[in-house]
């Protein structure tokens, strides 16, 4: 029988979750993967499109149709080389894609239904992968050139892999003393667990990536050495736009004010939720209020909850339509407890004697005209001010580039820091190309990844193979 | 993992490291720093580079034993070991220039610091003169190596027992009236050290240049815990710094920032020191 809209679960399958108030105490992964059977209703619910949406909703243009094809026809290795053609990251992206802005928004049952679950079948598939040791090739045979990566996260890891299949010697070299980036210091445990993204940066060794990790490029060595004295064919500079941003209201250089990057360094690299048994501590305090909303603000809020603070609330300037986290994410963080305080804008972060939080006074806010984001700017309604009790306040309202490569070889920049490259993702150094947030100011890790895959057939090109 | 090739004790708390990474080496420049993690689980702390040997391919660190950690690594830093990470050089280099006359001060945590940026002023041909303080004539260290590359060198301790009696910031101001002409100072040690030094020089309009250690955890400019206010603007230490104007660093707001973490420090401290009294009970009750 053909399949039409008329004869489909109109429901999805719903992924399994940890109940809230339990998992709000704990830092196992909340969504539980689809079963076989879970897997296979999912998949029959896909229409198999002539012309699908889906497909041009995905940055990276995976063939969605036929990895769920390959799923129904129980062919899952089938399945994950057909996700494997466009995405290194199948069960990362699965986890933190915003589907519902992509793949899934654009799908055809999602028009009267609700859209099939391509992100769970995305994910079902790479974790079956990662079970099962399925790779995306062995180690071509090497065509002499090398190429180095600076950063090891998402875009990085997208463009080593692709030119490691190209026969290239490649080299990340990473800051920080674990790989991964983001997906390591960013992205909590519970929505994306390390050995996880242990499993994706394990299959870059098997095509014959290098890692350095606790090597700061720019610092410990120049582009300009890495494209002269060091031996690099070509380079590519994915360094991310971590430069946390902190609005300047007083207050803000209280001690229990930190960015979120630090609330979730310290957790997800530095463990320090299992302080003191791990060395770095993390004290969260009792009442947290998040500033901002995106999807690191939800990250943050959760991680504080489990860190153990009672009370956690979102102070938002813009309205709750306007949030710009993954609708699961919302979903979860309310699940979960937090309080959000929508139209809220900070004004003022008031200490105690030892010059530590104790409140955050506020402005209501309420939507004004269109800004250059088509986004309608709010603006305060005046006399209209609210304090709330605070012990720890995160920011979580953006990041900047970060300074460093900039400031240590002649790279051309934009006006704001970010590194400026062409079509090709190019910079004005011939040979040394630049994607993901360094490039595009703080984005998605699918978005980081296609940059990283754009940057490799730049590069390919750049090298003539 | 690192290997620390020499280890010399300058009394029960500071210690010298001297580690293996031929390419941090190269590397390194005066007044940068390293970001070093002693072991799994362990913290990632900021130490300055208090010397480098290039044809060697070493570093030199040297640590105050004052919390868990460093404590912790006065007892398993011995030659041979491994330090777990070792990632740098981290911050700006020291702008070094001849600028005539520029006065090296350095105290407690911040004597070995200065020694090469001192060397630097030194071989860019300033007359350079060093002042550095120790409580008492028993925990100096250096004295030889800065003497060969300072023009004078005051000692100060607390009690006299070497040099001038008095801290640093009173060698300072003794150094201060017996040259007219310094174009420079540079000022490394604990907050109000480098707050008083700035103080000292201030009315003179001294250009004075501080190093600060504000508590970082990744030292790559991404986690914003180093934040410090300078002239009125928010900086990090770790990519903006370490060095800056001393006459605008508002060293207040730094030491309560420090205290941030108080608690817990001790709070692990205690622990790890009730931990290794359990294994000596468990060890010698055998």
């Amino acid at each position: 029988m053909k399949k039409n809209l008329g004869n489909i679960e109109p429901l999805r399958t719903a992924m399994r979750e940890q109940p809230p108030l339990e998992r709000r105490r704990n830092f196992d992964e909340v969504s539980i993967c689809f079963t076989v059977d879970e897997a296979l209703r999912e998949a029959a619910r896909c229409l198999r499109c002539k012309k699908p949406g889906c497909v041009g909703g995905c940055p990276v243009s995976i063939d969605i149709p036929a990895f769920i094809e390959r799923i129904s026809e129980h062919d899952y290795e089938g399945a994950y080389r057909v996700l494997s053609e466009s995405t290194l990251l199948p069960a990362v992206c699965g986890r933190v894609c915003p589907q519902e802005r992509q793949c899934e928004g654009q799908c055809t049952v999602g028009k009267k239904y609700s859209p099939v679950a391509i992100g769970a079948l995305e994910r079902f598939v790479g974790d079956m992968a990662i079970a099962n040791g399925w790779t995306t090739g062995s180690r071509p045979a090497s065509n002499g050139r090398r190429v180095g990566v600076i950063g090891s996260g998402p875009a990085g890891l997208a463009c080593a892999a692709d030119m490691a299949r190209a026969g290239c010697e490649v080299t990340i070299f990473e800051a920080l003393h674990e790989p991964g980036g983001v997906l390591r210091y960013g992205i909590p445990e519970f929505r994306l667990p390390n050995s996880v993204v242990d499993a994706e940066v394990g299959k870059l060794a098997a095509l014959g990536v290098k890692i350095e990790c606790d090597t700061l490029a720019g610092r410990m060595f120049t582009i300009e050495q890495m494209m002269g004295e060091m031996g690099f064919d070509a380079v590519f500079v994915a360094v991310g736009a971590g430069y946390p941003v902190f609005p300047r209201i007083p207050g803000d250089a209280l001690n229990g004010v930190i960015s979120a990057n630090e609330l979730l360094t310290r957790c997800n690299l530095m463990a320090a939720h299992a302080f003191p048994e791990t060395d770095t501590p993390m004290g969260i305090g009792r009442k947290v209020a998040v500033i901002g909303a995106g999807n690191t603000a939800m990250d943050a809020m959760r991680v504080s909850l489990r860190l153990g603070a009672e009370q956690v609330f979102c102070l938002y300037r813009r309205g709750e339509e306007e949030c710009p986290a993954r609708a699961e994410e919302l979903r979860h963080a309310k699940e979960e407890g937090v309080i959000f305080h929508w139209l809220t804008a900070p004004i003022e972060i008031l200490g105690d004697e030892n010059g530590h939080v104790r409140a955050i006074r506020c402005v209501r806010m309420k939507p004004g005209e269109p800004d250059a984001s088509g986004r309608r700017r709010p603006v305060p309604v005046p006399e209209n001010e609210q304090g709330f009790e605070a012990d720890t306040i995160v920011y979580a309202i953006g990041t900047n580039a970060n300074p460093i490569i900039g400031r240590t070889c002649g790279i051309r920049l934009t006006e704001k820091g970010y590194i400026a490259v062409d079509d090709e993702l190019q910079t004005s150094i011939p040979g040394v190309f630049a994607g993901g947030d360094i490039v595009t100011g703080a984005a998605t890790v699918i978005l980081a990844m296609g940059a990283g895959r754009k940057a490799a057939s730049g590069m390919r090109k750049y090298l003539g193979i | 993992m690192y290997e620390i090739v020499r280890r010399e004790d300058f009394s029960d708390t500071t210690f010298l490291i001297e580690v293996k990474r031929p390419m941090l080496a190269k590397a390194a420049m005066p007044g940068q720093f390293v970001i070093v993690r002693s072991h799994t689980g362990g913290e990632r702390i900021p130490l300055t580079i208090a010397d480098f040997d290039r044809e060697q391919g070493t570093i030199t660190l040297v640590v105050q034993a004052v919390g868990k950690t460093t404590k912790q690594m006065r007892e398993e830093c011995v030659v041979g070991s491994r330090l777990k990470s070792l990632a740098g050089p981290m911050g700006n280099p020291s702008h070094i220039d001849s600028v005539g006359k520029v006065v090296c001060v350095g105290g407690g945590l911040g004597v070995a610091p200065v020694y090469p940026i001192l060397r630097a002023y030194k071989e860019s041909g300033a007359y350079v003169i060093g002042v550095v303080g120790f409580r008492e004539k028993g925990l100096v260290f250096w004295k030889e190596k800065f003497a060969a590359h300072c023009d004078e060198l005051v000692i100060c301790t607390d009690d006299g027992s070497e040099g001038i009696k008095g801290n640093v910031t009173t060698g300072l101001k003794d150094v201060m009236a017996r040259h007219a002409d310094i174009g420079e100072v540079v000022a490394i040690g604990p907050p109000v050290m480098m707050k008083a030094c700035a103080e000292a020089t201030r009315p003179a309009g001294i250009k004075t240049i501080v190093s600060l250690n504000p508590v970082m955890v990744d030292g790559t400019g991404m986690c914003g815990g180093c934040r410090v206010t300078v002239g009125g603007e928010t900086k990090l230490g770790c990519v903006d710094g370490p060095d800056f104007d001393g006459h605008e660093v508002d060293f207040d707001e730094l030491v309560t920032r420090l205290r941030r973490w108080k608690e817990d420090e001790r709070a692990a401290l205690e622990r790890w020191q009730n931990h290794k009294s359990d294994c000596r009970m468990l060890h010698g009750s055998k």
